[in-house]
């Protein structure tokens, strides 16, 4: 017998007891009331959550977001910016730093040493403060927004979804998907939060809200 | 055998015995008691902000319960689903095949060395030995898992591995044998965690920059479309699950949801429960493969290794809902005062007590059971509501079974409980005892107080006054003092009857 | 109200004032008691420590003795859990039917002291006096298979004259465990250890909980360190009057 074969026939038997008129789709879950755990102000929620867990946030009009890509690329001093496959032009700031267009595909080394990356977002959670990329057109491929050291997202007001459950639902499960909160932390030592191990240690975001 | 090696570590001996060495260990203690006090309040306040957060610990039972039911059911639709999204599914018997499978795969692509995720399953199946004698070298790459690995360790906790151990040690672990490995440790580094953090960035960098082949494990996966979550905080994670051009996911059987939207109840109970953050830093999603995207060849090996023998227990199966957050060890009083070695085991604390023996077979962990008060701190604390303490009571009327079984002459204990359980079944043996007690303890005590016991008993009175039994026990007083209701004379004469 | 009142065996032998107290208490508040003498044990040791057989013939005694009061009341947070959770385990282990059923109507009237005064008789002031620095350890099996919550305390915040004081991580288990203390004995007696400091630091004269086996364990090593704290159930100080101060 095969694994698969043998792994199969003894779940079978240890479920034995299980009568056969229950059946896998009956999750008697459909009456589950469900919380509202944002309120109202969405935006102020999502935007007071990511900086709790060390996101640098800022809330501009759409006019001013190129502007405010730049002023967080010149805080931390970045002299080049990679810039994903579909992002929208009004979305790349000038300044003193070079552009890297990821067409064609930018070299892991070259990757690791550009010093930021700016990206959109597929949506954002306000209640745990996390931006969701599915790495589509605007977000880059996921190695994009993991080997520079400052990842700035750019998240429109009306993408934020409430709370965990609204924001899943919106998502593709057959796209790869990462939910960011704030910059890469760990809690290895005597679990005590340290923020910036291997993924970006700086996290931007920019809210851009219409006037 | 029930099929799982490796889940305990041979030559550790019994809880008991293994516990006073852990309590004799101050640096061990305090490290203990500062890190699960820091989590417990963290935990606390955020669990607190969502006020249906039973009703999600309810619903994620269900959840679990009811997929475990129907779990063949489930795991074929995974299969299904990978496959059809470009992944191959194997699977696993016990960690052996486990192994033999993973060290294939390996070997297939020509590597001999790979990048890892920290996971419970191939800790539990010993990869990493297994890879070794294989010629193939695994790096560690989780910063708990990398203290342990360089420090030559074992892990004494689920999400912390390295609990144990605090940032002067972890310095000098760093210090002495990063070099051996890679990259070596800053010649000024001090302990800060920090800069602790710093010089393992720095240690791992070019491993990941250079890992062909990388293996992980899974917090979940969705049957209905084939996603498997890894739930991380370092992006240690992301670099193994997005730089390798092959990516091999050794997952418990258990793991499996039977869709993507139940995530939605999980990914607010995880980070919550486990390190007390509202959400962790990195969550990745990953169906199959990607075109142009992340490794181009996905393996999930679906893992039994004693699960499905702890799946044929009704009582014991709940600990399969078990999603390692690791809440129960950080409030539990025993765990905090030994640590997660004295469990002897890969899974330690109280979802060890109950996960270990069912695992790898009661004989093989028995005192196991037994290593908890039963205080219930751990049945409060679980996401999914894996009711500890009746599991642990279960597993330990399973433990004095199979030691009845095991043997022709009853034990000292089982002795003495059938001769307690004589005198508890008749109120006139009760009663006797009672007063041969009253005379007995007053010819050694002393000032009302007894100071040393005998036998088994000397552990409880080195360290505790014991107060003398009762002159005139209740049931006395109350028949001297009290007419008898109808109800005693009937006992009475039934009593009279019997004789 | 007819309240049987199930003393616990140890109760029993080591601390009958407790059940003189409960006695007295609920008389005091105008309701019969009896003391079904074929009552011995609630087969919790056995049950806890794996021994499930011995148990049978203790949950079958219960349920027989006990059947058809009003009430039952245990002052023991631990005994009462053992009928309310692990009774009908019992029963339902042994396919015993009739059993099963006996337990089922038995186990709805089964209360814990604090559970009986609130929840059934709906007093908090039993017009107790009691003039001392009080502590209260809420013990696990009361906090945590009962749900009893602060019951206890409103109880106690209403005794007369009694300085109350609160005890500092008075959540965590006092490491008594019942046999766990044997088997686990140096991990119970760190437990204890912390437990005994945190009692002391509330510089109180006395402390109390729901369950004489806790403060049996607790109290042990007060004593033996001599440090003059001494324990009383809470049914104790409940039933303290201010006839008693004389």
């Amino acid at each position: 017998m095969n694994g698969r074969e043998s792994v199969l026939s003894a779940i079978r038997g240890a479920l034995s007891g299980v009568p056969g008129s229950e059946r896998p789709g009956d999750v008697p879950l459909a009456s589950v009331q469900r919380a509202d755990h944002a309120g109202p102000d969405v935006v102020g929620l999502f935007a007071e959550r990511a900086a709790e867990y060390r996101a640098t946030v800022v809330r501009v009009p759409a006019t001013d977001a190129a502007a405010a890509v730049g002023r967080a690329l010149a805080r931390t001093g970045a002299r080049s910016l990679v810039v994903p496959y579909g992002l929208p032009e009004d979305l790349v700031p000038r300044g003193p730093w070079s552009l890297l267009t990821d067409v064609p595909s930018l070299t892991v080394g070259q990757l690791d040493a550009a010093d930021a990356v700016v990206t959109t977002v597929a949506t954002a959670i306000a209640v745990t403060g996390t931006v969701t990329l599915d790495h589509g057109p605007g977000q880059g491929r996921r190695i994009l927004t993991l080997l520079p050291d400052q990842h700035i997202c750019v998240v429109r007001a009306d993408q934020i979804a409430p709370d965990v459950p609204e924001a899943l639902g919106l998502l593709d499960p057959y796209r790869p998907l990462t939910l960011i909160s704030g910059p890469s932390a760990t809690s290895d030592i005597e679990l005590d939060r340290v923020e910036g191990v291997h993924g970006p240690r700086t996290l931007d975001i920019v809210v851009v809200e219409d006037a | 055998m029930s099929g799982a090696d490796n889940v305990v570590w041979l030559g550790t001996p019994a809880f008991p015995e293994a516990a006073r060495s852990a309590l004799a260990d101050t640096r061990l203690r305090t490290n203990l008691r500062r890190a699960t006090g820091t989590i417990r309040d963290k935990r606390l306040a955020v669990a607190a902000e969502l006020e249906d957060w039973e009703e999600l610990r309810e619903t994620a039972a269900t959840i679990k319960s009811h997929t475990l039911r129907h779990l063949d059911h489930h795991l074929l639709r995974l299969e299904k689903a990978v496959t059809a999204a470009g992944g191959v599914v194997h699977w696993a018997a016990d960690a052996a095949e486990a192994n033999r499978i993973v060290t294939y795969l390996v070997q297939q692509t020509g590597e001999d060395e790979v990048v890892k995720v920290k996971s419970m399953a191939t800790q539990e199946i010993g990869l990493n030995e297994a890879l070794a004698d294989a010629g193939i070298r695994a790096y560690e790459t989780d910063l708990a898992e990398l203290i342990v690995q360089l420090g030559g360790d074992r892990p004494s906790h689920i999400l912390v591995p390295a609990i144990h151990r605090g940032r002067s040690e972890i310095r000098e672990i760093f210090r002495r044998e990063m070099g051996e490995w890679g990259r070596p440790a800053p010649e000024n580094l001090t302990d800060e965690p920090r800069d602790l953090a710093e010089a393992a960035r720095l240690h791992l960098r070019e491993k990941f920059l250079r890992a062909k082949v990388a293996v992980s494990g899974a917090n979940f996966a969705a049957a209905d479309t084939g996603t498997i979550a890894v739930v991380e905080s370092e992006g240690n994670g992301r670099m193994c699950l997005t730089l390798p051009e092959t990516l091999i996911t050794v997952m418990g059987i258990e793991k499996v949801l039977p869709s993507f939207a139940d995530l939605d109840v999980f990914l607010q109970l995880l980070p919550r429960s486990s390190t007390g953050e509202r959400m962790n830093p990195y969550t990745s999603l990953w169906t199959g493969v990607t075109e142009g995207d992340g490794p181009q060849n996905f393996h999930l090996v679906l893992l039994d290794n004693g699960r499905t023998a702890t799946l044929s227990d009704e009582v014991g199966r709940q600990a399969l809902a078990c999603i390692r957050c690791s809440a129960c060890l950080n409030v539990c009083p025993v765990y905090e005062r030994t640590g997660g070695h004295a469990y002897g085991s890969v899974y330690p604390g109280p979802i060890g007590a109950v996960l270990t023996p069912q695992l790898v077979g009661i004989e093989n962990a028995a005192s196991l059971p037994f290593a908890s008060t039963l205080c219930g701190a751990c049945y409060d604390a679980c996401p999914v509501k894996i009711n500890i303490p009746e599991v642990l009571v279960h597993l330990r009327a399973e433990a004095v079974e199979a030691k009845r079984r095991g043997r022709l002459l009853p034990t000292t204990e089982g002795l003495a409980m059938k001769a307690a359980g004589a005198v508890l079944g008749s109120p006139r043996r009760l009663a006797a005892v009672q007063r041969l007690a009253a005379v007995g303890a007053r010819l050694v005590a002393r000032d009302g107080r007894i100071g040393a016991l005998p036998g088994p008993f000397a552990v409880w009175s080195g360290t505790r006054d014991t107060p003398v039994p009762a002159r005139e026990s209740l049931r006395a007083w109350w028949r001297r003092t009290r007419t008898p209701t109808s109800e005693d004379a009937r006992t009475a004469a039934e009593g009279k009857a019997r004789r | 109200m007819r309240i049987a009142l199930f003393i616990t065996c140890f109760n029993d032998t080591m601390f009958p004032r407790t059940g003189r107290a409960v006695t007295e208490l609920l008389e005091r508040l105008g309701h019969t008691v009896e003391f079904p003498q074929g009552q011995t044990c609630c087969g919790q040791m056995h049950f806890n420590t794996g021994y499930r057989p011995e148990t049978l013939p203790m949950v079958r005694r219960f349920a027989e003795v006990f059947a058809g009061y009003d009430a039952v009341v245990a002052p023991s947070g631990s005994c009462a859990g053992m009928v309310r959770d692990h009774h009908r385990v019992v029963a339902a282990q042994y396919g015993d039917a009739a059993l099963a059923e006996a337990v089922e109507q038995v186990v709805p009237t089964v209360y814990e002291l604090s559970e009986l005064l609130v929840d059934v008789l709906g007093v908090t002031d039993v017009g107790a006096y009691f003039p001392h620095r009080v502590t209260y350890h809420p013990t696990c099996h009361s906090l945590r298979m009962l749900r009893v919550g602060d019951r206890p305390l409103r109880l106690l915040r209403a005794v007369k004259g009694i300085d109350l004081v609160e005890l500092p991580d008075a959540e965590s288990c006092c490491g008594f465990g019942g046999t766990f203390a044997l088997k686990n004995a140096d991990v119970s007696n760190a437990m204890l250890a912390d437990k005994m400091r945190h009692v002391q630091d509330t510089r109180a004269e006395i402390l109390s909980a729901g369950d004489n086996s806790c403060l049996t364990h607790i109290g042990g090593g007060l004593s033996r360190l001599r440090t003059g704290v001494g324990t009383m159930h809470l049914a104790e100080i409940l039933a303290a009057t201010e006839g008693d101060m004389r």
